[in-house]
Order: C-alpha cells, then sequence, then structure tokens
C-alpha cells in the first residue's frame, strides 16, 4: 500500500541559482561592448537646438567640433564669451584648421576622405561664430558637416 | 608523503564579483545617438566674374534679423508659416504649359509670378551675425522639412511609400541584399530629381549694416 503513495514534501524547492553568475556575465559582457568611455570631457555649455528632420550619424566617420558659452566653473579663467572646443581643449578660430587636420589624422585611412564634422553647438551661440568656422571648413575642403540636434520641434513649442 | 588535496576554489563570490562589473558598466554607458541635420557646403571656388542669374521668381528670400525675426519674401512672417510658405513656393509651378519648363507634377496655384518649376526654384536664407543658433537651425529644419513633405507626397504617388520612411530604413540597415539596395536608392535620387534641395546661404551680413 504505502509502496505506491507517493512522499510529498510541502516545502518549496529552492530555486535554483547555479546560472545566475552566467546570466550576469551575459549582461556584463553586453554592457562593455555597447560602453563608449566619454573621449571628450565638455568645457563648453551644450543645450542643443530642436528638429526633426534630421539624419544619423556616422560615428566612425566624424570630428566634433563644440561651440558655446564656457560652462559655469571655467567661466572665472576664460570668460563669458562663447568658445570653440575640439577635442579636450579651447580652441581659437584660427587654430582649428590645425586641430582638425590632427583629429582627421586619428580616423581610419579609408575614412579620411569620407570625414563628417560634427556641430555641437550651443542654442545661444550667434550664428556668425557658426559661419566663421564653415568657412574654416571650406577651406579645408572638409565639406560634409552636421548640425546635432535634440529631438523635438521649435514650432510646436 | 602524502599529497595533499588542492582545494577547491569558491567560486560563491564570482556572481557578486560579476554583479560589481556590471553595474559599473551600466552606469557608464551612455547609448549615443547623435541626429542632426545634414549639410554639404559649397567647395571653395576663386572668385568670377560671372554672375549667376535668377529670376527674382524663382527666389524665395528668407531673411533672419538680430532679434530672430523673420522676413520671408519682404513680409513679416512666424516661424510656424515658414514651411507652408516654402511649400507652396517649390510647388507652384508658374511655367505655362507647353514649354520645356512646365511641370506636370506640381499641385500649388501655377502662379506666373512665383516659380517656374521646383528644379529652378532656389530657397536663400540670410542671417545675421547676431542670429541665434536655436532660430538658425529652427528656420533650416523647416525648409527640410517642406522638401521631405514634397518628396515623400511625391514618392506615395509613383511607389507607394514615404520617402523619409526608406531613407531612414537605408540608414539604418533594414535594406537586406546590395540588388535592393541599389533598387532603392535609384528610386530615391529619382524623388530627389523632382525635387533638388537647393537651399543657398548668403554669408550673414554684419550687424547694423
Amino acid at each position: 500500500m504505502s509502496k505506491f503513495t507517493k512522499k510529498k514534501s510541502n516545502e518549496l524547492p529552492p530555486v535554483n541559482t547555479a546560472s545566475l553568475p552566467d546570466i550576469v556575465f551575459m549582461l556584463l559582457f553586453f554592457f562593455m561592448v555597447v560602453t563608449v568611455l566619454r573621449d571628450d570631457n565638455l568645457l563648453v555649455q551644450n543645450k542643443l537646438p530642436k528638429a526633426d528632420q534630421v539624419e544619423k550619424l556616422k560615428k566612425d566617420r566624424s570630428v566634433y567640433i563644440y561651440a558655446g558659452k564656457p560652462s559655469s566653473r571655467y567661466q572665472d579663467k576664460y570668460g563669458s564669451e562663447p568658445k570653440i572646443q575640439i577635442g579636450d581643449k579651447y580652441t581659437d578660430i584660427s587654430n582649428i584648421k590645425f586641430a582638425l587636420t590632427e583629429a582627421r589624422q586619428k580616423l581610419l585611412p579609408e575614412l579620411q576622405d569620407k570625414i563628417m564634422v560634427a556641430l555641437k553647438v550651443d542654442e545661444k551661440t550667434n550664428t556668425g561664430m557658426v559661419t566663421d568656422i564653415k568657412q574654416e571648413l571650406r577651406d579645408l575642403n572638409m565639406l560634409k558637416i552636421i548640425y546635432i540636434t535634440t529631438p523635438g520641434n521649435e514650432v510646436s513649442q | 608523503m602524502a599529497r595533499r588535496a588542492t582545494p577547491e576554489v569558491n567560486a560563491g563570490s564570482m556572481a557578486d564579483i560579476a554583479f560589481l562589473l556590471l553595474i559599473f558598466f551600466l552606469v557608464t554607458t551612455t547609448i549615443e545617438k547623435d541626429k542632426g541635420i545634414a549639410r554639404q557646403l559649397p567647395p571653395k571656388e576663386p572668385p568670377t566674374d560671372e554672375q549667376v542669374k535668377i529670376k527674382e521668381k524663382n527666389l524665395f528670400i528668407v531673411n533672419v534679423n538680430r532679434n530672430d525675426q523673420l522676413l520671408v519674401e519682404e513680409k513679416l512672417m512666424e516661424l510656424k508659416d515658414l514651411r507652408q510658405a516654402a511649400i507652396a513656393f517649390l510647388d507652384n509651378g508658374g511655367a505655362s504649359s507647353g514649354t520645356a519648363e512646365y511641370c506636370n507634377y506640381c499641385k500649388g496655384k501655377r502662379n506666373p509670378e512665383s516659380s517656374d518649376n521646383p528644379d529652378k526654384a532656389v530657397i536663400s536664407v540670410q542671417n545675421d551675425r547676431l542670429t541665434s543658433y536655436k532660430m538658425y537651425i529652427a528656420v533650416q529644419n523647416e525648409l527640410v522639412a517642406a522638401y521631405n513633405f514634397l518628396r515623400d507626397r511625391e514618392s506615395q504617388r509613383l511607389y507607394g511609400w514615404k520617402f523619409t520612411e526608406k531613407t531612414k530604413d537605408l540608414d539604418e540597415g533594414k535594406i537586406k541584399g546590395e540588388s535592393a539596395k541599389e533598387a532603392l536608392q535609384e528610386k530615391l535620387e529619382s524623388i530627389q530629381k523632382l525635387f533638388p534641395q537647393k537651399l543657398s546661404e548668403a554669408e550673414p551680413k554684419k550687424s547694423g549694416q
């Protein structure tokens, strides 16, 4: 009789956590691969203007130019006039050419001709400054530019 | 001498270490999604005496002053009306039927005082040096939107899909196969030819001039 009655335990079996490290490692590798550690330390205020008719930036062939007023912690030192930043330091308008040529050399050789200049300019900057940058770019024959924006639309606000 | 068995390494804390690393990368990750308005600058050419003649009626002048006010075709305009005005101008098709310049796909008012056809129509933006960048981008955005609207309309009519959506698909690599890509590229170019983006930018004037 008792041979067939199954012994039934009332306790729930513990959840098997043996595969937990595997799962965590999988996630870890995913994030390790997608992580791009910020290479540019932002020295200027950078509130981008809004636009919705946008295209995606191809990151492997682009060089960033930032422009705007110096961040608040640098204002004592550099004043509040808008400045241009390439890489990690402030650049003067006459120095752009040199800085950009240097930045171009860091790209892969086959992409150097397809270089795209991404302009990250603060919305409060004057257009005049952007024009100056564009003139320099024309001199350098880097004709592809992209104005980086944030999603949104100025009209509907 | 008896060999001591090597004790097993306790792997219980492995998960903790992995978690720690995971959290670090989670926090530092910024999945960047930079998007923007792409532009091709005109190449630098030696100045020529030759003047390209564009008829007044084929020119749509957008003037932005230092106080971020818009002057479109010598009339004050709000930013929200700019898109419609640009669409009306580009889509006008003023050339009379029978001439070589006649635009058979335009749906505009066919006003002979406005642009002949989209190929001839040029939008010229003039900025002041003190115009804010925010306004500059907003104007550019509206004008690109006008072109995109018209291109969408034509691609919908000819091929049954939207120009902007297919361009996006192509960018994101959703189109598979070389031949499909090329076929699509060709179609996209044919639409671009119907409404070529002719946005000219005058050198900004110095304030007060």
